[in-house]
């Protein structure tokens, strides 16, 4: 097995809450991202699931250093992300990663053509394409991502929200990215155009053999493009492990209890599942429970919960942590036990 | 969903839109997917934001009028000779307040001058005052605000609070203390040149704060928007996502405020005149005339009626120039 | 036209609104777009319809017009029935009309933030119904606010009254928004989308609570919806909406097990699924269609795999294929007849 491309090691990322106007007193912390660890491989998708105010988003703004993490480390094909960096390789770690978000309606700038947005990497890095060549790339990547290539006069205005979408891809291509954040790509548009993008977005990959960073809290739409599944609560990954592990043997009560939530469009179905039903909402990441942070809406919750941090480590049935690591996947509960029944 | 033509107005499709609407600009052009659409041939040269505008902008009525209006009164202020042949302070005490007549097609004022002149000698000083005025001021502002807006924090503060020390001095107090410690020691009467750069000078440090703030709360929103975060994400500097992607969406409510300060400049002119600071006889100004014709609104109402109209004409110019250009900059009202 | 003709024949429930042939269009300088072009559905007492559709469908539009909340203009309702209980709608008098919102019918939102007032409390908004239209006392309505949080199972109702909307989570605002709009006691709720904004999780809960106090209350309730899922766990039939018009309509198990309608059978296809991974979406291709010029013949025909020339010239009009059973297709009968 080659070297992961991405390793990222207890990654923290806490906002300050401040208070005043003029001299701000920071009075407590947003625990947004709280001690994450995963691995990204070549030409894989891991996908990243969980519910508002889990902390994915900030872990994406992180990966993209569009914020800079309170600690914690990750390793780009060996190299280190976030120590201090020169200029020039601070741009070609940028030329490496790049991002798509979720918002196809303000990702793209209003009073930009298309051919201005897509070609803007390549003005920012002008040593990727040549000057002249600029305009046939950028009509080649509206190929690409399958819109009209004379169409880069257009403004964004002038385009349906898939299609938006598309384009927010053709200008994260540009650079010829190894690896590609994707921030709810697909959660703001239909159902019927949502498909098409997914299968682009799974067309590309394999086309240039990307890996992707998947963050969506569409489950359906999580298993359907990963390979890999973390799923996070309150800042922490509570499970992770291939998608077929996570999807059809969570061990987790809170994959349990999400995978469960999940409506299936099968009216047949209805009433004879076995459902599990959360009571409340996700505590709030400024101040997070003690011990486990699912415990205050977990159904086997105990006393050892509140008081000891469940660590991520594969786990036998009961939550002893398994002797031998190979078998089955981490996740992080006292009393972590499988259940296979929960999808359908 | 008061304007369906709006574009979008939330995230998700929000249940309550009038979706169907949305739909119909949003989709327009779909309907030639895949022919090539006429008038743009694929190998084009991009114009961008400020090509397309100018190509819009031609075509639009209220920028072409706007614009003769404009260049007309350029003209009279770089050559007002050509306009009027005589003295505008030639003085005729028999032909006071006179009205308008062949001979003098606006009348004469209160000392038996030529209003019509007058009026052609004095767009000089209202309109450079005016324009250069409003361009400082907006440029000052609208470069404050957009440091301050974008960065934000720190920069901010300090920014914000040090534009608020110039909103706090009332305007003729300052005004006084500025060109009275700029013209301490001087004898006799100052040159127009200098007293018009003065005057200029002090409008500009004294109102920049007003279009700072406007441009501060534009570029506040606009730096959140999901584009400028992949912008960053690409790698592109502040002085790229300042001026190419966070400024344009800025411009116009600075270029809305900036056409309706320009009529207020002239004015400002006037008062600082009135009191002695500004422009002094033999120079002409709209803002002089205006205020000089005060005592005389109901006896000699023309004496106000053509400069004042003149000055109103001016103001229109520019804010037909400014909400063309305001329309044509942004993509959705072309 | 309408699917509504006989409907499910020998319902044993009244018939709670009915909807027919309804028109409307939204007038723009630029353009009118044809929004609704013909929807017609129904209601029973104590029934989930479930108003399945994209954006652009005109769900929502449809539920506007029922309400009497659409914004004229640019919305204007230019034909077509809206009967609630019998009663013609569209022509009754405004007064008429604010009677019967609230006191009969009632409408949830997906934004349920923007949709309370920020500077008033939750118990106050409640409260001010039973005020104004029942003329209660400030503590009386303060008291029977309290017990309809307490009826959407919001902990501690006593003390939340008193609480203001930012201090609510969004699952716990969701459910201030249904006891507002239950506070009347409506026998017809329209949620339009009312769990799009919320984690599955509270999703879940939600749903579940809505499916709970309409059994209780025997009321009936018009779900407006994109998601497959949700539709699937809680409607007893289902209309499908493109492009202005009902597609299908159908109970809930025979719609999802075999759709009549291609679209239908496109949306179902698309959806990502939670137990099984598939390799590719089969995705619709291209677009809804512009509203302003919507193409003749089926509206559905340029995205459709197997239109043919009818389809391009003909409306095809929605028709009863089996018992409960309605599809605006030409070929229902073949795609409803295979296996």
């Amino acid at each position: 097995m080659t070297e992961p491309i991405l390793q990222v090691r207890d990654l923290v990322k806490h906002f300050p809450v401040q208070q005043g106007v003029v001299f701000k007193k920071t009075i407590g912390h947003v625990r947004a991202v709280d001690g994450v660890s995963f691995d990204l491989n070549r030409g894989e998708t891991l996908g990243v699931v969980g519910e508002s105010g889990c902390g994915k988003s900030t872990l994406a703004q992180v990966l993209m250093r569009l914020e800079q993490p309170t600690s914690g480390s990750a390793l780009f094909e060996g190299a280190d992300m976030f120590g201090k960096k020169s200029a020039a390789e601070l741009r070609s770690l940028r030329r490496d990663m790049q991002v798509v978000l979720q918002d196809p309606y303000t990702s793209l700038n209003p009073r930009k053509t298309v051919g201005d947005i897509i070609g803007e990497p390549f003005e920012i890095h002008p040593e990727v394409a040549p000057k002249g060549d600029r305009q046939r790339r950028v009509q080649e990547l509206l190929d690409t991502v399958g819109l009209n290539p004379e169409h880069v006069r257009r403004y964004p205005h002038q385009f349906s929200g898939g299609q938006r979408q598309r384009i927010g891809i053709a200008r994260a291509l540009a650079l010829k990215p190894k690896v590609i954040v994707c921030d709810e790509p697909v959660s703001a548009l239909d159902v019927s155009i949502q498909a098409q993008v997914m299968n682009l977005l799974g067309e590309l990959q394999s086309e240039f053999g990307l890996s992707y960073i998947f963050i969506a809290h569409d489950l359906g739409v999580v298993r359907h493009l990963s390979d890999r599944v973390a799923v996070m609560y309150l800042g922490k990954v509570v499970e992770t492990g291939t998608e077929d592990q996570i999807y059809e043997h969570p061990q987790h009560p809170y994959t349990q209890a999400l995978l469960s939530s999940v409506p299936v469009p099968d009216p047949s179905l209805r009433n004879r599942r076995e459902t599990i039903r959360l009571s409340g909402d996700v505590p709030s990441p400024a101040s997070p429970p003690s011990g486990c942070r699912f415990r205050t809406r977990c159904w086997k919750a105990e006393d050892i919960c509140a008081e000891q941090q469940p660590e991520l480590a594969v786990r036998l049935d009961g939550g002893e942590l398994a002797p031998d690591a190979e078998q089955g996947h981490p996740s992080a509960c006292h009393f972590a036990e499988r259940n296979e029944h929960v999808v359908s | 969903m008061t304007d369906p033509g709006e574009g979008r107005q939330s995230t998700l499709s929000t249940g309550a839109d009038a979706e169907g609407v949305d739909e119909v600009r949003r989709d327009s052009p779909q309907q030639h997917e895949g022919s090539p659409e006429v008038g743009s041939k694929p190998r084009e040269k991009q114009r961008g934001l400020w090509g397309d505008a100018w190509l819009d902008l031609r075509r639009r009525p209220l920028f072409v009028i706007g614009g003769l209006i404009v260049l007309f009164l350029l003209a009279i202020a770089a050559f007002p000779g050509l306009f009027a042949s005589g003295d505008p302070n030639a003085q005729d005490l028999s032909l006071a307040r006179e009205g308008p007549s062949a001979e003098a097609w606006f009348g004469y004022d209160a000392l038996g001058r030529d209003i019509y002149t007058r009026v052609i000698h004095g767009a000089r000083a209202s309109i450079v005052v005016g324009v250069l005025a409003t361009l400082l001021t907006v440029l000052i502002g609208s470069l404050v605000g957009l440091v301050a807006g974008y960065f934000g924090n720190k920069t901010d503060s300090f920014l914000a609070r040090f534009a608020e020390i110039f909103l706090g001095l009332p305007f003729v107090l300052g005004a006084i203390v500025i060109l009275s410690v700029f013209n301490a020691g001087i004898e006799g009467a100052p040159g127009m040149l200098r007293v018009m750069t003065q005057v200029i000078v002090t409008i500009g440090v004294l109102a920049w704060p007003i279009s700072m703030r406007i441009m501060r709360s534009a570029a506040i929103a606009a730096k959140q928007q999901d584009y400028v975060k992949a912008a960053k994400a690409l790698g592109a500097s502040h002085g790229r996502i300042i001026f190419k992607h966070v400024l344009p969406n800025c411009i116009a409510p600075v270029m809305v405020y900036a056409t309706i300060a320009l009529g207020q400049y002239i004015g400002l002119e006037a008062t600082l005149s009135y009191l002695g600071l500004g422009l002094q006889n033999p120079v002409v100004s709209w803002g002089m005339m205006i205020s000089n014709s005060q005592q005389y609104i109901i006896s000699t109402p023309h004496m106000l009626l053509f400069p004042a109209g003149f000055l109103v004409l001016t103001v229109l110019a520019f804010v037909m120039l400014g909400d063309a250009v305001r329309d044509a900059l942004d993509p959705k009202q072309r | 036209m309408s699917a509504t003709d006989d409907g499910t024949g020998g319902s044993p429930k009244p018939r709670l609104l009915e909807v027919q042939d309804l028109h409307v269009e939204f007038r723009t300088r630029e353009a009118t777009a044809n929004v609704l072009n013909g929807v017609g559905y129904h209601v029973d007492e104590g029934e989930t319809l479930a108003v399945l559709g994209e954006s652009g469908s005109g769900k929502s539009v449809t539920a506007q017009t029922v309400m009497g909340i659409l914004d004229t203009p640019p919305g204007f309702a230019t034909a077509g029935t809206v009967r609630y209980r019998g009663e013609e709608l569209l022509s009754a008098k405004e007064e008429r009309r604010r009677e019967l919102r609230g006191e009969n019918m009632a409408m949830i939102f997906q934004d349920a933030l923007s949709a309370l007032n920020p500077v008033y409390t939750v118990g106050f908004q409640i409260a001010e119904q039973f005020r104004f239209r029942r003329g209660m006392s400030r503590k009386d309505a303060t008291a029977k606010a309290a017990e309809m949080l307490d009826l959407v199972k919001i902990p501690n109702a006593k003390q939340r009254v008193k609480e203001f909307p930012h201090q609510f989570s969004g699952g716990m605002r969701q459910r201030a928004m249904i006891a507002m709009s239950l506070a009347l006691d409506p026998d017809l709720l329209i949620a339009d989308e009312p769990t799009t904004a919320l984690d599955v999780t509270v999703q879940a809960q939600i749903m579940d609570l809505l499916d709970e106090l309409r059994r209780e209350r025997d009321m009936g309730l018009i779900l407006i919806t994109h998601d497959l899922g949700v539709v699937a766990e809680v409607a007893d039939r289902i209309a499908v909406m493109y492009a202005g018009r009902v597609v299908e309509e159908s109970d809930a198990e025979s719609l999802y097990k075999r759709p009549a309608h291609p679209y239908t059978e496109g949306l179902m296809e698309s959806i990502p699924r939670l137990d099984q991974k598939g390799e590719e979406l089969a995705s619709i291709k291209g677009l809804p269609p512009n509203l302003a010029d919507i193409p003749p013949g089926c509206p559905f025909h340029p995205r459709c795999h197997r239109a043919e020339e009818e389809c391009r010239e003909t409306v095809p009009e929605l028709h009863e294929l089996r018992a409960g059973r309605h599809s605006a297709c030409h070929f229902a009968e073949e795609l409803i007849s295979r296996d």
